[in-house]
């Protein structure tokens, strides 16, 4: 399959471009922020998402959607990673999505799928609990009791988590902590007895959450996929959820990197441009290799995710982890180069940043998946 | 089955029965590697096996036309056969500056005779070229170049000095910038022309490299005379030539960054350095440094896969390719400094059985080369800034 999109992809993308560089420019976050809005996102814009097909991009056509896969999910997130969109799109349209199309069965199916497609019902993964992204050392319980399991524990950094109507949690049913066998996944109601939901407002004003459980009853029927397996299933989700972060990064750094090449074409010290200072020409040029660099790689990522994702690990691995290092970069120079304007809140370059350093972390940095290429590799 | 999938099965099981397994090995050392030429010699009978069999096949050249001795095949058919190469290791059975530089720019601007003439030679590995492009005032600042070609009747007459000619002492042919315009502007008077490097008055001296070779030389032309037809494109519009020579140049170059197929590197680091109890290579910085080495090294090959991708589709930037031969030889460079770190004390032994006469070592040195040749980092980052962003002043 060629390493370029398809006519359709690129009409998606065009697409995509279009609504968001109208509806929801940079304005629409700094907005949400100032005002601290209390969904962080809009919903009127959510529903326009699904009006153009986006919220159920992943869902197939039987349950309302558009049954596309991930390398469309990424055009769409590039686009959002551009203007650093606040969107539900992460957490329903791919996480929750991918999760209940992969590991649903067909009741779970039916009762969510035509809701996220439709764009009724928000809809998150809850997967790491510490600092860091570490997802076989999920600590949180689930144990059996009567005829469901009893839930405990406490899920961190859950996107979309204080607005999200239905949690998917990642649990450990046996097992222990680093083991990838004994993880389960479960649909948890967020209104349910013992979820606790505390809104953390971070550092890139993106929505997230953290949550605790404290004696969550669930039915049985609240299992998605199989009790104790479910670490194929959460892999399988994360490794959407990578390939989509890195698509988003992509986006994002190119934005970055296309400001600061317009604002070395404009601004002049020392009676010249700055643009035509080498020592700044060199660095943009390589700043332009590396994201030329992390784009292929990470459409190779998504491609390979569609056409055999069990083998996808190395290619996800390669893209998060070069579209991170990317990014960090992209972000640095951006400020650095606006000099003393790029410091100032008023600039947006400082909100990329931010966004970039929460997109690096969110299911693991360059460093998480550098470990994890040469653990595959066996030195 | 569709026509590339029936292409990738025949392509397979062709290979399959015709590479010799001696051909399906890394090359490791400089007689792994066949140039062809009229004074070659083959350094085994399995080279010279499969050299025939691929050249009688067309694919020494698989992606040029057949009636030159190439493959005629598609860029997708070209993509399948280097994959089933790769994914057997087959070595290239011939290696040429005329494969990879002198062709595409013949195929581009050479007259039919020219192409008749000389293409088919570089397929059946019967002519071995060398480039003259650099000299000692004209490097990084190429169009600069004094070699001159002064007009007399139906021949030029060249005089002046070429430095680092790759090969130009086994090179039978040479296809040389000369200046044939003095009095116009430093772009617009040279031209892109083609002679036997047997011509009376050109002589060559090798020069010997920090890896303790001598792969290039001196190059002088005293009076050589050429006949005019032997100009490709235009008189006076050889920078045209030149440059689209070097953007095919610059993508061999990037290429040899990636080389993925073989053993992690990690595992051949291992050899020497040794692993701890959980496996783990036994110097955590290092493997940290090969990991990040590794992600840009499989980044990269999907950069170049795409690349092609792109120019397939007409959506390429012609100056892509000086980017990519930024990253990859940085990246090659990067590679070799890992390989001499883990090769430790071992790696440093110059004459020796132990280390094959410092085969590592010399490698080493000669990939600092990369980034110089074909035009230096600097320069690609130059072109990158100048024509793909359009920066004032670059
Ligand atoms: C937090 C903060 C506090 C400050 N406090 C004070 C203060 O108290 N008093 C005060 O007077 N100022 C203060 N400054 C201003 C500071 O000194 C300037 O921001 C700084 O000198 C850079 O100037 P500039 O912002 O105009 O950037 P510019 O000069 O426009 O530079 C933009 C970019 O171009 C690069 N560049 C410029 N010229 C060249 C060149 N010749 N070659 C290569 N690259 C070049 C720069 O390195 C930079 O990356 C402060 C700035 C900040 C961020
Ligand atoms: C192994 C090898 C094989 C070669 N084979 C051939 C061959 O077959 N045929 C042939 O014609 N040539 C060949 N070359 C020559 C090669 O193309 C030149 O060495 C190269 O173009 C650089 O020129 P130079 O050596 O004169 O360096 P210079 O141009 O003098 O450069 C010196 C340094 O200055 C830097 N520099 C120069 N200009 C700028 C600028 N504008 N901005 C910033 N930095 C700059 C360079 O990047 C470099 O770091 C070969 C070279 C090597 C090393």
């Amino acid at each position: 399959m060629p390493l370029v999109l398809t006519e359709e992809q690129s009409l998606l993308r065009d697409s995509a471009r279009g609504f968001i560089n109208e509806k929801a420019p940079i304005a629409h976050l700094r907005k949400m922020r100032d005002e601290r809005d209390a969904t962080g996102f809009s919903r009127d814009l959510w529903k326009g998402f699904a009006e153009m097909g986006f919220a159920g991009l992943l869902v197939p056509e039987s349950f309302g959607g558009s049954g596309l896969g991930a390398v469309e999910a990424g055009i769409v997130l590039e686009e959002i990673g551009r203007n650093l969109m606040p969107s539900p799109f992460l957490s329903t349209a791919v996480l929750a999505a991918s999760a209940l199309v992969r590991g649903g069965n067909a009741e779970q199916q039916a009762a969510y799928l035509p809701k996220i497609a439709d764009g009724s019902l928000i809809a998150t993964f809850a997967v790491d609990e510490g600092a860091k992204h570490k997802p076989l050392s999920i600590a949180m319980q689930a144990v059996r009791a009567g005829n469901g399991f009893k839930l405990n524990g406490a899920k961190a950094l859950v996107v979309d988590g204080h607005v999200a109507d239905l949690l998917i949690v990642a649990a450990r049913t046996s097992g222990n902590a680093g083991e990838r066998g004994g993880l389960t996944l479960f649909l948890v109601d967020p209104k349910a007895k013992g979820v606790s939901v505390e809104r953390t407002v971070m550092v890139d004003a993106h929505n997230a959450a953290r949550i605790t459980f404290d004696n969550v009853e669930v039915s049985a029927d609240a299992v998605l996929g199989e009790v104790d397996q479910g670490g194929e299933l959460l892999d399988a989700v994360l490794n959407i959820g990578r390939g989509a972060v890195a698509s988003e990064m992509v986006g994002l750094s190119e934005e970055v990197f296309n400001r600061t090449v317009t604002y070395l074409k404009e601004r002049k010290q020392f009676g010249k441009l700055i643009g035509e200072f080498q020592a700044l020409q060199h660095r943009a040029a390589t700043l332009y290799i590396d994201i030329e660099i992390s784009r292929a790689a990470t459409l190779k990522a998504l491609q390979t995710l569609d056409q055999d994702a069990a083998k996808a690990d190395h290619a996800v691995s390669v893209a998060k982890a070069h579209a991170g290092t990317t990014a960090t970069r992209a972000v640095q120079e951006g400020v650095q180069m606006h000099g003393g304007m790029g410091m100032t809140d008023q600039f947006d370059i400082g909100l990329f940043m931010k966004r970039a350093r929460v997109c690096q972390e969110l299911f693991g940095d360059d460093n998480f998946h550098a470990e994890r290429l040469a653990e595959a590799r066996q030195y | 089955m569709s026509d590339l999938d029936q292409f990738r099965s025949e392509t397979r099981a062709w290979l399959e029965a015709n590479c010799p397994p001696e051909m399906r090995k890394p090359v490791a050392t400089d007689d792994d590697v066949f140039w062809g030429g009229r004074n070659t010699k083959f350094s085994s009978e399995a080279q010279k096996v499969w050299f025939e069999r691929m050249r009688d096949k067309g694919w020494t050249v698989p992606d040029w036309p057949t009636q030159y001795g190439g493959g005629g095949l598609d860029p997708a058919e070209a993509k399948v056969l280097r994959e089933e190469m790769a994914a057997i290791n087959a070595r290239p059975p011939l290696s040429s500056f005329g494969i990879w530089m002198l062709g595409p720019a013949l195929l581009k601007y050479g007259t039919d005779a020219q192409k008749a003439e000389h293409l088919p030679k570089i397929t059946a590995g019967l002519i071995r070229w060398c480039q003259g492009y650099s000299e000692p005032n004209a490097g990084s600042d190429l169009a600069s170049l004094q070699t001159r070609a002064e007009s007399d009747g139906d021949d030029f007459v060249i005089t002046g000095q070429k430095i680092w000619t790759s090969y130009a002492n086994y090179a039978d042919w040479i296809f040389c910038l000369v200046r044939t315009d003095p009095t116009a502007k430093k772009h617009d008077g040279i031209s892109f022309i083609l002679f036997d490097m047997a011509s009376k008055g050109v002589s060559t001296k090798p020069i010997l490299l920090i890896s303790g070779k001598s792969p290039f030389c001196e190059t002088f032309f005293d009076g050589v005379r050429v006949p005019k037809s032997h100009v490709v494109g235009t008189v006076n519009r050889g920078w045209d030539v030149a440059k689209y020579l070097l953007q095919h140049e610059r993508a061999m170059i990037s290429g040899m960054g990636g080389r993925s197929a073989g053993r992690p590197l990690g595992q051949v680091a291992a050899t020497t350095v040794g692993s701890d109890a959980q496996g783990k290579l036994d110097d955590p910085i290092l493997r940290g440094e090969i990991a990040r080495f590794e992600v840009d090294e499989a980044a990269l090959a999907c950069a170049a896969e795409r690349a092609i991708d792109l120019a397939k589709a007409g959506q390429g930037h012609p100056a892509f390719s000086s980017a990519m031969k930024y990253y990859g030889t940085e990246l090659n460079k990067r590679r070799y400094e890992i390989l001499m770190s883990a090769g430790g004390i071992d790696a440093l032994e110059w004459e020796s059985p132990r280390s094959k006469e410092g085969a590592r070592a010399r490698d080493w040195l000669r990939t600092k080369a990369n980034s110089i040749e074909g035009g230096t980092s600097e320069v690609m980052l130059g072109i990158v800034a100048k024509r793909i962003l359009d920066l004032p002043g670059a």
